[in-house]
């Protein structure tokens, strides 16, 4: 088939069946999640939490407040804990993302996943990823050094994890359960074992 | 939430750039304070400028001895940075007393210093509010104000700025370095934010496309003394509901200098002036604090749910500078 210039100027050509245009808010998004790269096409406006569950199907982080307030949603971001509804996915591409199903699975649990069981850190289980995706992290911050509100001595480098230091410093993860007690008492045992090591 | 394109910008100059050349465009640092708003759709950028590879980072020491603070840098490793932790513990603490852990991993110098107000009626697109929409009316005025503002209200606005860092950074008199396509300024913390008057759309001085680049700190006295008193709802995770920076150098029982910021009583961080120029040179005694309190908040004006500001300002002043007062004459 062949068409003069101008039909071709004109328009006036047959139509082709064509796939349908691709939507252009789409743009591509690489992120890389418990070590494995997903490619995705994603509006810029989906949040890290929606992606991860949404689009790559990882649903162990929760929705909570999606405002910040409640820490469900709290994923490792290069090692540290983030509110994941309050930050674009398209913002942390070439990062290493960890959730809580990189953590640890049935048959392997991590030692804070193991805990929480033995403690009773939990009763309907929908903060606990947060929990404990946070609780990895503060256990470093602490090895660090990190400062609390509540750590007296500012200067100290040499934090001592007691149940006070233990509860500021989880306060970002808010458990309707109330399941506090068990929460402590879960963390303070992994402390105390990785202390003794 | 509107949806956006999103810029990634690699240095200063395409930031600038690309915020001249859209004035829907809004620059994003952690995202925890504009992301939320967006999803309330109070903030509608048709662009969202990620400043978040740029390289303003640093925490450093500078050659007059103060302390910069990248704009950039997260609020967790600014508050334990060593050099924040051991020359300033009034903005570590602060700075710890803010928000989350989780928060402070996202949250940026910068984007901390222009969160905005947590007025419920601003947030609620349905209620009039002159910040969010000029000439819509103030719904907080006659409405829920317990969380509202006791100084330097207008009849347009009396919301407060519910930052604890910039409360400490304006009693440590730090200066925020600014660059805009005109080239680089400073504006001093106390004429960063405004207060409310005829404007409250505008919470600060800086201009629209204006990238903030540092947080400069200058050095205090060796012999100063500071620290952050917040009182809130709870022990943790809150806005403040009074706060109090305060910075005081004794000699001997005199008060040789003194600097006092207040936060959660105004649209900016409060300068506490008149507190300060009733105590230099006086005894540091509970009395002359109290009185210096009184002095200061002789102009505070009570909304129908936040009277109790007004003693509360007073009792924190009071009890941040015997905290401070009785550790020096200890040492
Ligand atoms: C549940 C909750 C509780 C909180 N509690 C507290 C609290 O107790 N005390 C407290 O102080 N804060 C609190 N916060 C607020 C938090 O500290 C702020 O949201 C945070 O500091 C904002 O920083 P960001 O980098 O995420 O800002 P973003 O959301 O990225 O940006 C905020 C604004 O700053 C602009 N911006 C960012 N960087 C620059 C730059 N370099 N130059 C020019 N413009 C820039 C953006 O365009 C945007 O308008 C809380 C927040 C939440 C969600
Ligand atoms: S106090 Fe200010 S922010 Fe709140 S409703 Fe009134 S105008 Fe809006
Ligand atoms: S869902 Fe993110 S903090 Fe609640
Ligand atoms: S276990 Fe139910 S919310 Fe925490």
């Amino acid at each position: 088939m062949s068409f003069s210039i101008d039909q071709i100027l004109r328009g006036d050509i047959p139509r082709v069946e064509r796939p349908p245009a691709a939507d252009p808010s789409l743009v591509p998004v690489r992120l890389r999640v418990n070590g494995q790269d997903h490619d995705l096409q994603l509006e810029p406006r989906v949040s890290l939490l929606d992606a991860l569950r949404e689009f790559i199907g990882l649903t162990g982080t929760k929705k909570g407040c999606n405002q910040g307030a409640c820490g469900a949603c709290t994923v490792l971001v290069e090692g540290e804990r983030v509110n994941s509804c309050l930050t674009f996915a398209i913002m942390h591409q070439g990062k290493d993302i960890t959730t809580i199903e990189g953590l640890g699975t049935p048959d392997a649990l991590h030692p804070l996943q193991a805990a929480f069981i033995e403690h009773d850190g939990y009763q309907c289980g929908y903060c606990t990823p947060g929990q404990i995706c946070s609780a990895v992290a503060m256990l470093k911050e602490v090895e660090h050094g990190d400062a609390s509100h509540v750590t007296s001595d500012l200067m100290a480098t040499d934090v001592q994890l007691t149940d006070e230091e233990i509860r500021e410093r989880m306060s970002g993860n808010v458990c309707r359960c109330g399941a506090y007690l068990g929460i402590v008492d879960s963390i303070r045992a992994v402390y105390e074992q990785q202390k003794g090591q | 939430m509107r949806a956006f394109t999103y810029t990634q910008a690699t240095d200063a100059s395409a930031a600038l750039h690309a915020a001249l050349q859209n004035p829907e465009a809004k620059y994003i640092g952690g995202g925890t304070n504009l992301v939320d708003l967006m999803r309330e759709e109070v903030e509608r950028p048709n662009e969202v400028i990620d400043i978040n590879a740029l390289p303003f980072s640093q925490i450093e020491v500078l050659p007059d001895g103060g302390v910069r603070l990248g704009a950039l840098a997260r609020n967790s490793h600014t508050a334990n940075h060593p050099l924040v932790r051991q020359r300033y513990p009034v903005l570590a603490q602060a700075m710890l007393s803010a928000a989350s852990p989780q928060l402070r991993n996202l949250a940026t110098n910068a984007g901390n210093l222009l969160q905005r107000t947590r007025c419920y009626y601003f947030y609620d697109t349905t209620a009039p509010c002159n910040k969010r929409q000029p000439g819509s009316g103030c719904a907080a005025i006659h409405g829920v104000n317990r969380i509202h503002a006791i100084l330097g209200t207008s009849e347009q606005c009396i919301a407060t700025h519910p930052s604890d860092m910039a409360v400490a950074l304006a009693a440590l008199e730090a200066v925020v370095q600014v660059q805009g396509a005109n080239g680089t300024r400073r504006i001093a913390m106390e004429e960063f934010h405004r207060l409310p008057g005829d404007h409250p759309e505008q919470d600060t001085t800086l201009g629209r496309d204006e990238l903030i680049t540092s947080i400069d700190l200058p050095a205090l006295p060796s012999t100063a003394n500071s620290l952050y008193f917040k009182v809130r709802e709870r022990p943790s995770f809150a806005f403040a509901l009074v706060s109090v920076a305060a910075v005081l150098e004794l000699e001997g029982e005199q008060i040789k200098n003194v600097r006092l910021a207040l936060g959660g009583v105004a649209h900016k961080p409060w300068r506490a002036r008149t507190a300060e120029e009733a105590l230099l040179g006086k005894p540091a005694t509970a009395e002359n604090f109290r009185q210096a309190a009184e002095a200061e908040l002789q102009t505070a004006i009570a909304y129908e749910h936040n009277a109790f500001k007004i003693e509360l300002a007073k009792r924190t002043i009071v009890r941040a500078l015997l905290t401070l007062a009785e550790r020096q004459l200890l040492a």
